[in-house]
């Protein structure tokens, strides 16, 4: 029997039920709507199925203690400040890297003067794969969708006038992220900011790189281990770096539903967690400093339910399961970034509009620092111009529309709080799958989330290519006479011939020997069991670069070469 | 599909990556969509060198070569690969591919050598079509 007294369900009178009726009748002979889109009337675009209206009885299995709780307490549903943005807005936090590290100072400072709160690296992907500017494997990438940073001295051009002593940056890199790390520690020190000063996220989730975006560089059991060795060296000597951002906006991107990126990315987390506890860390010791990076995708009520869902299910775990007994164990902190793949290349300007809604479903869940997407990311790099309109939709939608003012203002909802609960029963259901496997490693290995996410897409497509789903611009209210702007900002291979002389500069400019020591010194640390931190140091101290520094590390742990499907 | 001209064989098509873009949702609904219109798909993996995905096609009688690059390197690593069937002596292997593209590069791309260039939003079933039509002349004239 349900307590009623507990319950979120009121009792009902048989007043109400007789209208229900009625409502049930009349709804029965209202035909559904046909034409463009009604196929997917009756689903969200993760394929969870859709009543027409929802009451108290899709809710009466609720306890609003257990379930829902207050703003600020277990299990966090409605939020993990008590509260929320009412004593502090989100972070606006644009991420952005192009071309040279010089190039992207400017975009820095031009961000910071116009109001943006904290900084956001993103790297090129010859620096995401561990290869310096001039390797062969660099050809036609370097300075294309992000920034070329080779040793520390493009770090310190990077954050060239800007205090990091007073700002918090996340850097978005993963294979190689120890080293970046590295590299911002002996910036930072060069310039008289002790490391533990330093404020700022590392995404590190190589988990989520083998799922979705794959860019990896050893296999993951020693993958893993460095981020332990990471999390390990930031709870002794940086208090205040939150040491990995667990990613599922990758996951998503690469086309999972969304209850897939919740149970995958969560899932992620966890690994972490055992891997750390088994390396012999107290969960209270690094758990507080774990943070997360959801997808915010067009489907309004099915990503707030997500937010709400992922903070209760990742409560519950970390003090059932994981015994944290310090809350801010307990309590997920999370990042979104708006959708790139619901933006579309076809009425760019149409991308404003989505990405307003998508922020604002991440406001109404709860998140701690969002980016917005830029119109024209779809096409290309950013403007300047599509830049700013991002940055101010977030800040209309914080200081105009009043959604801040209230928290957690869906609380309660029939609807939103049954797809909440909905969201936590299929996540449920994963981690069982997962757990057959004999844990996440195991499951990304055999290739159980890639396979699932591949599946996920294909559907997708093919309600899009069947008219069932309706995306505006591309197959439905085309413009047959568009034309594409012309104003789009590429990065020219000059920038690369530069980086490779640059580079090749450095390594000129420096003493071999100590590079040479410091490298076979990584080496022996990656064979061993030392934690390889003070090591990675010591190696960007004496300038090596990023791509000799991966290269004494795949001498120990080999490269990854995935297990091809599709 | 066409009954009038059907080849005996299903027409065989290379779906790659190449250079060090990871994105791999197009390419890989690409290569289910194109095997489920009945061609026989060979998906490269990432990370693919411009020389190895022609010798792939190669080897394997490829009718077509698709290529996806969403990381910018388009520029680049598209003319590699029209050099290296040029090279290799695999003209008649119909190349073409797809990616955030701007109207522009495709533009020149297609100068260059490529037959076509997809861009975010094209129907699977223009792909298709393409891809049935163009690979099938192929197969007519090589056999």
């Amino acid at each position: 029997m349900i307590d009623r007294a507990s319950g979120l369900g009121p009792d009902v009178s048989p007043e109400y039920r007789e209208l229900v009726e009625r409502w049930e009748a009349k709804a029965e002979r209202t035909p559904p709507r046909s034409g463009k889109g009604s196929g997917a009337i009756d689903r969200t675009i993760s394929d969870v199925p859709l009543k027409a209206v929802y009451g108290p009885d899709d809710v009466a299995h609720l306890d609003v203690t257990r379930d829902l709780g207050v703003p600020g307490e277990y299990p966090y549903t409605r939020g993990i400040h008590p509260t929320m943005y009412r004593s502090r807005l989100w972070t606006m936090r644009q991420f952005a890297g192009f071309g040279n590290a010089k190039q992207t100072n400017e975009r820095y400072h031009f961000l910071l003067s116009q109001g943006q709160m904290g900084l956001s690296v993103a790297f090129d992907m010859p620096t995401l794969m561990g290869y310096d500017s001039d390797s062969p494997k660099s050809l036609g990438e370097v300075g294309k969708c992000g920034v070329a940073i080779d040793s520390v001295r493009d770090m310190e051009t990077l954050f060239a006038g800007i205090d990091l002593g007073a700002i918090t940056t996340s850097m978005t890199i993963n294979g190689p992220a120890a080293i970046a790390l590295a590299q911002y520690v002996v910036t930072a020190e060069n310039k008289g900011i002790p490391r533990a000063n330093l404020g700022g996220t590392l995404q590190a989730d190589i988990l989520k790189e083998y799922i979705a975006q794959k860019e990896w560089i050893f296999p993951p059991r020693p993958h893993v281990r460095i981020i332990v060795d990471m999390m390990e060296f930031c709870t002794k000597q940086m208090p205040k770096w939150n040491t990995i951002s667990v990613s599922g906006y990758h996951i998503r991107e690469a086309g999972s539903t969304a209850a897939q990126e919740l149970a995958f990315t969560l899932a992620d987390g966890f690994a972490y967690v055992e891997a750390a506890v088994a390396r012999g860390m107290d969960v209270d010791e690094f758990a507080p400093r774990l943070s997360y990076f959801f997808n915010s995708h067009i489907d309004f009520f099915e990503e707030i339910a997500k937010f709400r869902a992922a903070r209760r299910i990742y409560a519950r775990h970390m003090r059932e399961k994981y015994h944290a007994k310090d809350p801010r164990s307990w309590q997920l902190r999370f990042h979104t970034q708006t959708a790139g793949c619901s933006a579309t290349a076809q009425q760019p300007e149409n991308n404003i509009v989505r990405v307003s809604f998508e922020a604002m479903a991440a406001a109404l869940g709860g998140t701690q620092s969002l980016h917005t997407n830029s119109m024209d990311e779809v096409l290309a790099l950013p403007s300047e111009k599509s830049v700013e309109i991002a940055l101010r939709t977030q800040q209309v939608l914080a200081y105009e529309t009043n959604v801040t003012n209230v928290v957690d203002p869906l609380g309660g909802a029939y609807f939103v709080e049954a797809l909440t609960d909905e969201m936590e029963r299929q996540v449920e259901q994963y981690f069982a799958q997962i757990a057959d496997f004999g844990g996440m490693v195991e499951a990304v290995e055999a290739g159980f989330p890639q396979r699932e996410i591949a599946d996920a897409s294909y559907r997708y497509q093919r309600s899009i290519e069947s008219g069932e789903r309706v995306i505006v611009g591309v197959n439905a209210f085309e413009r047959p006479d568009e034309t594409q702007p012309g104003d789009l900002l590429k990065i020219g291979a000059e920038i690369e011939r530069g980086q490779a002389r640059s580079v090749q500069a450095v390594r000129g400019n420096r003493d071999t020997a100590v590079v040479e020591a410091s490298l076979a010194a990584l080496k022996h640390a990656c064979a061993g069991s030392d934690n390889v931190m003070p090591y990675l140091i010591d190696c960007v101290k004496a300038v090596a670069t990023e791509g000799e520094i991966v290269d004494a590390m795949v001498s120990v742990y080999g490269r990854y070469t995935e297990n091809t499907q599709f | 599909m066409p009954a009038t001209n059907a080849p005996a064989r299903p027409l065989r098509v290379i779906v790659a990556k190449a250079g060090l873009d990871g994105h791999d949702r197009g390419a890989k609904v690409i290569a289910r969509a194109l095997r489920d219109a009945g061609m026989e798909v060979i998906y490269t993996g990432l990370f693919q060198a411009p020389e190895q995905i022609v010798q792939t096609a190669i080897q394997e009688d490829a009718d077509g070569i698709g290529l996806s690059i969403l990381s910018g390197a388009h520029m680049t690593l598209f003319p590699l690969v029209v050099e290296q069937l040029k090279e290799q002596g695999a003209e008649d292997i119909v190349f073409f591919g797809g990616g955030t593209i701007p109207a522009d590069d495709a533009a020149e791309l297609k100068r260059r050598g490529v037959r076509e260039i997809f861009t975010p939003g094209a129907p699977l079933s223009e792909i298709i079509a393409f891809v049935e039509r163009e690979c099938g002349k192929r197969r007519e004239t090589v056999g």
